[in-house]
């Protein structure tokens, strides 16, 4: 750092012993500091191989029941799909989940996807595809497949009706029902229910809600004379409008020769986890798998 | 043209090409002649005491302003939902138009292998911007790592000047050797490896996103700086210095030396991260008596605020003389 430095002679200088010491510390040291921090950033490779960074992710996250390889590749991870949810369903994996930091997941049981934003706010706004853009409606995704993981303690199962707030009074959760404001969801809490019979899953469900819904159209259509033009887009979309039937209350008998009711899960379920968010009992008798039986419905 | 060629060679690692005295302009000589045992050691005190009279540190108040200020506007805009600048580092909307960080967007055309639009429109107007702007400017003017380092180096060169530590340096050529094991590893593995410890993204989001398990790693990042190598991974590591390094390669806004006042000093060399670009202000060591920074330069102007000549000036090529 002083005018010295500029006296080196021309020639190939030859180091004296100290400085060539120093070099050959300070390569050393370089060295290691490579294997360091390349070996720190191999480490995200653990949770990846475990399989413990699988998890429920946003409608159109490109990857298998098995394998989110593409998917992580592809997330640029920066968020833009957590801001757009309006019922901030979406979250940003940490660190322990090695490879998978920064990649948007849902932990339905505390905040699922009810769709609310009807458009896909999410995949719109991902600016890599890692949401793939080739989806138009909450139904065209499968992010997961609803099993009814506890029969036993399904309160359906039991004949058990329902009363009161789902998850309790200090459940922060968000839901929208359409009959007290289409365009906000509130909280969970703000609605109690009084079932008969429970069949929480069923009924907020979106997928059956967008049936219901379809249904009425069609019914207003018909009313007016205008079934041609419903018919029509009905078949453009296909599994539009309306989708196919996500879960359903069935009987069944019990050994005793008691009919009860039990909710069945349908080919149309796309694994939004809102029946995982909505069962009153804990912990939920019904949860969202992500493994083969998300690809093979009904099987 | 050879400009290009000594940023490229200095980002990569190599030392500062030095001229021979044949490659130096005459009036270059001369005045490195003329400088020759008149500038006692109290000559450039004085100087400097009256350069520090004035306003000091104006670029750097600027810099961090404008630093803070962006990192703010991400976290505002989330909070209260007003779509000014959505999204994180990595990738954004500025009021509606895609943005996204070019290291980040290499990390996943290697991994992923293909590239969506919106992904291009994001990169090449990232690209246009830091190309006007100057590159490495994205490290000293919008990084929130750099902002923490800054301080963690404050602290390092305390405790080196206590006596209490010792700063220990690593070869500069390991960082393109990082640049391309990170690249490799992405094409190869298929996951965007370095954005598990990029400081950067995790600083980014933890802002937006709230705090995670993920910064105790930028902590030990930290402490590494400040204990045992100064502004460590800057240096040495980060590939999106290399990055941002080489665009701004052909960026016009670059710091400007002028030898003619200089007084070799080196007060430039001490305060800089990056040293090695200011190895032109040593005497005898630059090319012409009008000289640009190159390009590994981050732009950060803390030289052209501590300078006590004025010999280190901002310019924008072209512009400049234009005003």
């Amino acid at each position: 750092m002083s005018d010295k430095t500029t006296k080196k002679p021309k020639a190939k200088k030859k180091l004296s012993p100290k400085r060539k010491e120093q070099s050959r510390r300070e390569f050393l040291r370089s060295t290691v500091l490579t294997a360091g921090v390349v070996g720190v950033s191999l480490l995200g490779v653990l949770p990846v191989v475990q399989g413990t960074s699988i998890r429920l992710r946003p409608p159109g996250a490109i990857k298998t029941p098995f394998d989110e390889q593409e998917f992580f590749a592809s997330c640029i991870k920066c968020g833009q799909c957590v801001q757009v949810c309006p019922v901030n369903a979406i979250k940003l994996a940490d660190l322990e989940d090695g490879f998978g930091i920064g990649v948007p997941y849902i932990d339905a049981r505390a905040q699922a996807c009810d769709f609310s934003c009807d458009g896909l706010q999410c995949v719109l706004a991902c600016p890599t595809g890692a949401l793939t853009h080739h989806l138009d409606y909450p139904a065209d995704t499968r992010m997961g497949f609803a099993r009814l993981s506890r029969p036993r303690a399904c309160l359906a199962v039991q004949g058990k009706g329902f009363k009161g707030q789902a998850r309790g009074a200090d459940y922060k959760g968000l839901l929208r029902y359409d009959e007290v404001d289409r365009w906000n969801p509130i909280q969970v809490a703000d609605y109690p229910y009084d079932l008969e019979l429970c069949d929480l899953c069923v009924r907020q469900c979106p997928i059956e809600i967008r049936i219901t819904q379809c249904a009425e159209k069609a019914k207003q259509a018909e009313a007016s004379g205008d079934s041609g033009k419903v018919a029509r887009v009905a078949e453009q979309h296909g599994n539009e409008c309306p989708p196919k039937h996500a879960i359903a209350l069935e009987p069944f008998e019990l050994p005793n020769g008691e009919t009860r009711m039990k909710p069945v899960i349908k080919e149309g379920c796309v694994g939004c986890g809102v029946c995982e968010m909505i069962c009153p009992v804990e912990s939920a008798a019904i949860v969202i798998d992500l493994d083969k039986t998300a690809d093979t419905p009904g099987g | 043209m050879r400009y290009i060629r000594d940023s490229l060679s200095q980002i990569f690692g190599n030392k500062p090409r030095r001229p021979s005295k044949e490659q130096q302009p005459p009036e270059l000589l001369e005045i490195y002649q003329g400088k020759k045992g008149n500038l006692s050691k109290a000559d450039v005190e004085a100087v400097r005491h009256e350069h520090h009279t004035g306003c000091c540190n104006k670029w750097q108040r600027r810099r961090w302003i404008t630093l803070i200020l962006v990192n703010v506007l991400f976290v505002v805009s989330y909070y209260f939902d007003v779509q000014l600048l959505e999204g994180a580092l990595t990738a954004s909307r500025f009021v509606g138009f895609h943005m996204a960080d070019l290291n980040s967007a290499l990390q996943v055309a290697l991994a992923y292998k293909h590239i969506v639009l919106n992904l291009v429109i994001g990169t090449v107007t990232v690209f246009i911007m830091w190309l006007l702007l100057g590159g490495r400017t994205f490290c000293s003017w919008v990084c929130p790592y750099h902002l923490l380092a800054e301080w963690a180096e404050y602290l390092h060169l305390w405790l080196v000047k206590k006596k209490l530590i010792k700063n220990h340096t690593f070869n500069r050529k390991v960082r393109g050797v990082f640049y391309v094991i990170f690249a490799l590893l992405a094409l190869i593995s298929g996951y965007t490896v370095f954005e598990t410890i990029s400081p950067t993204g995790i600083l980014s989001r933890a802002l937006i996103y709230g705090p995670g398990v993920a910064l105790i790693w930028v902590g030990a990042l930290l402490l590494f700086e400040v204990f045992y190598s100064r502004r460590a991974w800057c240096r040495y590591v980060c590939p999106i210095g290399v990055t941002y390094g080489v665009v701004g390669v052909l960026s016009p806004l670059r710091v400007k030396y002028n030898a003619e006042a200089c007084h070799h000093e080196g007060d430039c060399r001490k305060i800089c991260m990056v040293p090695h670009v200011l190895d032109l202000t040593v005497r005898g060591a630059a090319f012409d008596v009008n000289q640009d920074v190159g390009a590994d330069c981050t732009r950060c102007g803390m030289c052209v605020d501590v300078c006590p000549t004025g010999s280190l000036v901002y310019e924008f090529k072209g512009l400049s003389k234009l005003l």
